[in-house]
């Protein structure tokens, strides 16, 4: 049994921001569906009683001071802009609602 | 609206910190700074970069959290929240997801003589995002606009998001009860001096969830309302909302899990997207920050400086103004609080203070449908006018008319006395020529009082306060008449 | 010939004014220019801007400064890297032309220390890959036999290095990306402990094992540079703030061929098949060379280590999916089909879609899906347990061993499209290296002898914080047998 279809791939491409081809959508489906099947196996050892390990550097409370910093110049923060206006980025127009 | 129907609501409130620097880099925060002139690697998600908590932003939220009576977490991380938009770098937002830093506190707040505890189910720190204009749409939303400006200055300030547990039980009194808790909460965290919680300025945003059940049923499907910025706009937004829900589902409808969005206008709400299916912002530990353990010692110590809380704050007021319970109740319920005290630390009577304010003031924001605090005149300004009334340059009068000024951002009230020449006429000279001027005018009336009717003076201190426009102490006239008339 | 002194070497020569800067430098852009077309390993040259770093430091030479014992020594940057002023594209379309505003601080430091950066190398796109073979500027090829690949994702700065076109480089590992591309190289990588070097510039792509690294011909040279870029950086959260292990002096420690007492702790779960019998014989003619200097071997079982790999390929891809988000053409980078008639979201997708390679897009969507609701708890969530055990695995072998020793890779380089109709063959080429990744730990890989002629590597682990024991030991290795030399160009 297929760990993942067709349709799950075009709806996590989605997801992503992928403008998957339909031909993309076969070849990543079965290729994810062999990944998938081999990562699977960590379900052998994954027991529930295990604590999960987020970060491998045993530090907690890393802070910096309220202090201010050097910020880029404008010219600098839009020099890769693929398109700007009057000092801001300037996208297409914009469909869904802000989350 | 009937009581066929019970409402449950809950707020959703995000306060922006005024620390120096953002959350995550040493970048200012100022507001109002040309576009992208305030941002950085960080900030701007440049490839690369990487986030550093700020030290301050998180002892004001711990602040926050203990103000509120919570729980602060031991140990907690944060999160990545993913989901793309353009006001947004790294098209995910580093925020906190199942392990807030204060969680399960309360608010009690009063509302109508009484007190409601609001329970507190968490409070958390994440950044801000960016702010886009939207360009080309009739109403600068979204909608038919044709392109976005994206400015990152706001991108990556600390934001607090203060959410209540669900509060049922409030019928009617609904609206007031979300009012009343974003004023309170709005007056702790400003207590605490961690933020200027200013609603029109956007530092202080609020969301409300709305659902009626009917008595003893479960409760009902719930609508989140968007765009509420300002307190009056809470209220009515509960209210609006409501009535919706009750009149679909009377007649017989279902109400949708949705957005909806909040127009100052019309006192309306409007579908925005709908949450049935919910966005799955596939939240993991940020692992670009370590965990935050605050540490005991360091909380109890917070804990044990928090300022006076709002509440006790409004006891002792209302006991060194003399008020009653009911009195200091308008005075809350005009959001007139801070406003008053701070008159009187600028030097005006309580009595006074409280007259200008609850009267005067109050009138002109209703009626003008804004807040109490944007009506245009400082307390250092109401204390001034006050001080002129006090010293007779002004009559009661006088003084109304000269705030009328300050409030047309002439100026102070002296100034506005010197630029409009409304000073009282003390000149008694002058007076003398007048009330004269009025004897002669009215010699009925005048033979009426020389015979004792003292009562009828009353007219021809009308007439001279006509003739100098208003401008002469009602008394002092008064005494110049009898005396003139007595001779 | 100049280009074939090891870095330190190089260090003493211009310290000492027997050789400029300059000289030395021009020495290795003239080999790059010879050797390039058949290797292509840079993506950019920086010319002039690295005989400008050499002039100045023969002119701080002159004014009699004492230099830092690699000032003047050039060294190659994976592009993955920022570099102010020079481009930075991972490898990648989608930041084709990109040119940061800053630099990493690894790069800093390099400035400060006096090295000279000739420019940014190739690699697989975003660092995913074991075979440079997913570039988006053509693939490099393996100095040693140019139909084979030259290890991945820094398949460029290792082929640089053993092409003499650079005395150093800078590499990332994430899953082994600076250590299998050592060993099928003939060349040293090395991996610091995690939060060992900083990741502030490294462009993420898995941020909880990402580590920027050494890549050298010689032990002692990866001890100089990892000496130069390791230490506490407060723009890097997961930095680490303890000093940096002294891991020159346990390299030259390690030359003096003297392993008396060291537990060299043998990875049973790795010594079996799935490696190439080649590579199994040049692992054990390694261990038995280590002995002959006085280490004990100890078989150690680290039963969970076959499991890294899989959850590898899910911690990995999922943190990816994310990092990667923010390459949609808005900011800076590749924008597509903004045309006037499309939204955002469709400009993003389609510019996402043409400007990311298959593999990536493969990875962004396998990490999309492993974060999704309904699927944490079976995926992401139950990788993180396996980083748990791995730790306890290597936590209690490290109470029996000093070190843990395996092959660096399973395979020698292999040719060119052999391993990308399959992705999962491919990943196979990270098993042995994976482990170290996920648990935090340093690990190493040298050059320990040839498999039909191509090179094979021996990979030593050791405990976080303990980067001196492994340089002791390859380095003790490295004094015991011949050095590699590639073929002529």
């Amino acid at each position: 049994m297929a760990a993942i279809s067709r349709e799950e791939v075009a709806h996590l491409a989605h997801l992503a921001r992928l403008a998957v081809t339909d031909e993309e959508l076969d070849t990543f489906a079965g290729q994810l569906d062999v990944i998938l099947q081999a990562v699977a196996r960590i379900g052998e050892v994954a027991a529930a009683d295990i604590p999960p390990t987020s970060h491998s550097v045993p530090l907690t409370n890393v802070l910096r001071e309220d202090v201010m910093v050097a910020c880029l110049p404008r010219d600098e923060a839009l020099a890769g802009a693929p398109d700007a206006q009057d000092g801001r980025f300037r996208v297409p127009r914009i469909l869904d609602e802000e989350a | 609206m009937s009581t066929a129907y019970e409402p449950v609501i809950g707020l959703e409130v995000h306060v922006e910190l005024g620390t120096r620097t953002k959350m995550f880099c040493g970048c200012p925060t100022l507001f109002g700074a040309e576009p992208n002139t305030q941002v950085c690697p960080v900030c701007l998600g440049l490839p690369g970069s990487l986030p550093v908590a700020n030290r301050a932003a998180i002892e004001a939220t711990i602040r926050i959290g203990l103000a509120l009576n919570c729980s602060i977490a031991p140990w907690c991380r944060f999160a990545r929240k993913n989901y793309f938009y353009p006001d947004m770098p790294k098209n995910f937002q580093i925020s906190q997801y199942d392990e807030p830093l204060c969680t399960d506190g309360w608010l009690d707040v009063p509302v109508d003589g009484g007190m409601v505890r609001v329970g507190i189910e968490r409070v958390h720190l994440e950044e801000d995002t960016g702010k886009t204009l939207h360009i080309g749409g009739a109403t600068g939303r979204i909608h038919g606009a044709t392109e976005s400006l994206v400015d990152y200055n706001r991108a990556g300030i600390p934001l607090v998001e203060i959410v209540t547990k669900p509060v049922p039980g409030t019928g009617e009194l609904a609206p007031a009860v979300a009012r009343a808790y974003v004023a309170e909460l709005r007056d702790l965290v400003r207590s605490l001096g961690v933020s200027d919680v200013r609603m029109e300025q956007g530092s202080l945003r609020c969301d409300v969830n709305t659902s009626l059940n009917r008595p003893g049923e479960e409760w009902g499907t719930r609508t989140e309302t968007k765009n509420v910025n300002s307190l009056r706009s809470v209220e009515r937004a509960v209210r609006s909302e409501m009535q919706r829900q009750a009149a679909v589902l009377s007649s017989g409808g279902k109400v949708t899990q949705e957005t909806r969005h909040f127009h100052e206008d019309t006192g309306d709400t409007t579908s925005g997207r709908s949450k049935e299916t919910a966005t799955d912002y596939r939240y993991f530990p940020e692992p670009d920050l370590v965990p935050l353990a605050p540490d005991p010692d360091w909380v109890a110590a917070l804990k044990v400086s928090l300022p006076e809380s709002p509440r006790a704050h409004r006891e002792r007021l209302q006991a060194a103004w003399g008020l009653s319970d009911v009195d200091m109740q308008a005075v809350v319920n005009a959001g007139a609080v801070g406003l008053i005290e701070a008159t009187v630390a600028a030097g005006a009577a309580p009595a006074a203070a409280r007259k200008w304010w609850l009267n005067e003031l109050a009138q002109r924001a209703n009626a003008d449908g804004i807040e109490l605090e944007a009506v245009g005149v400082t307390p250092g300004q109401v204390a001034e006018l006050q001080q002129l009334v006090d010293e007779g340059t002004l009559n009661d009068k006088l003084a109304r008319t000269v705030l009328d000024g300050v409030v047309a951002a002439e100026g102070s009230p002296r100034e506005v006395v010197a630029a409009r020449g409304l000073a009282v006429v003390s000149d008694t000279g002058a007076l003398t020529a007048a009330v004269d001027e009025a004897i002669a005018a009215h010699p009925d009336v005048a033979a009426k009082v020389r015979e004792g009717k003292v009562a009828a003076a009353g007219v021809l201190v009308g007439a001279v306060m006509k003739t100098t426009g208003g401008r002469a102490d009602a008394k002092t006239v008064r005494e110049l008449v009898l005396s003139r008339l007595s001779q | 010939m100049v280009i074939e002194r090891t870095a330190a070497e190089l260090g003493r020569l211009i310290g000492s004014g027997e050789v400029s800067a300059e000289e030395v430098t021009r020495a290795h852009l003239d080999r790059m220019t010879e050797v390039e077309p058949k290797v292509h390993a840079f993506l950019h040259v920086a010319t002039e801007r690295a005989l400008e770093a050499a002039r100045a430091v023969d002119a701080r030479r002159a004014a009699g400064e004492q230099l830092g014992p690699l000032a003047g020594v050039p060294i190659a940057v994976k592009d993955v890297i920022t570099t102010r002023g020079m481009p930075t594209t991972c490898a990648s379309k989608i930041l084709e032309g990109w040119v940061p505003p800053y630099d990493a601080t690894v790069v800093e430091r390099l400035h400060d220390a006096g090295l000279v950066v000739l420019g940014k190398t190739n690699m697989d796109e975003f660092a995913m890959g074991s075979s440079t073979e997913y570039s988006a500027y053509g693939p490099t090829n393996n100095p040693w036999d140019l139909g084979r690949i030259p290890g991945g994702s820094g398949g460029g700065s290792a082929a640089a290095v053993a092409a003499y076109e650079s005395a150093l480089g800078i590499g990332t590992d994430t899953g082994g990306s600076i250590r299998q591309p050592g060993a099928v190289t003939g060349t040293v990588g090395a991996k610091p402990t995690y939060g060992g070097t900083s990741r502030y510039g490294l462009v993420a792509f898995s941020s909880s094992l990402d580590t920027p690294g050494p890549v050298a011909r010689t032990v002692e040279d990866a001890a100089l540079l990892h000496a130069v870029i390791a230490g506490h950086d407060p723009r890097d959260s997961t930095s680490i703030p303890a000093p940096v292990p002294d891991v020159v002096g346990a390299a030259r420690l390690g030359a003096t061929g003297d392993l008396t007492g060291v537990r060299l702790g043998l990875v049973r779960e790795f010594s079996g098949e799935g490696a190439e019998p080649g590579v199994t014989a040049a692992v054990r003619d390694a261990v038995e060379a280590l002995t002959k200097l006085g280490a004990e071997v100890v078989e150690v079982s680290c039963p969970h280590f076959p499991y890294a790999l899989p959850a590898y390929y899910l911690i990995a891809p999922s943190e990816c999916s994310s990092n990667l988000a923010r390459f949609d053409g808005v900011r800076y980078g590749l924008r597509v089909g903004d045309d006037g008639t499309r939204s955002l979201e469709e400009v993003m997708s389609l510019t996402r879609e043409a400007g990311f390679g298959a593999e990536v897009k493969r990875r962004i969507i396998l990490g999309t899906y492993a974060l999704s609701a309904g699927y944490y708890d079976a995926y992401y969530g139950q990788a993180q347990k396996v980083r748990t055990l791995i730790t306890r695995d290597f936590t209690a072998a490290f109470e029996q061993a000093d070190v843990l020793v395996s092959p660096t890779t399973p395979f020698v380089a292999f040719p060119f499209g052999s391993r990308t109709s399959d992705p999962y063959q491919m990943y196979l080429a990270d098993l042995y290296t994976i482990p170290s990744n996920l648990y935090g730990g340093p690990a190493i890989s040298v050059p320990c002898g040839l498999s039909e002629g191509l090179p094979v590597g021996f990979q030593v682990m050791a405990p976080t914080l303990g980067d001196d024991r492994m340089y002791r030991v390859a380095a003790a290795l490295e004094s015991a047998i011949p050095p590699l030399t590639p073929p002529a160009l």
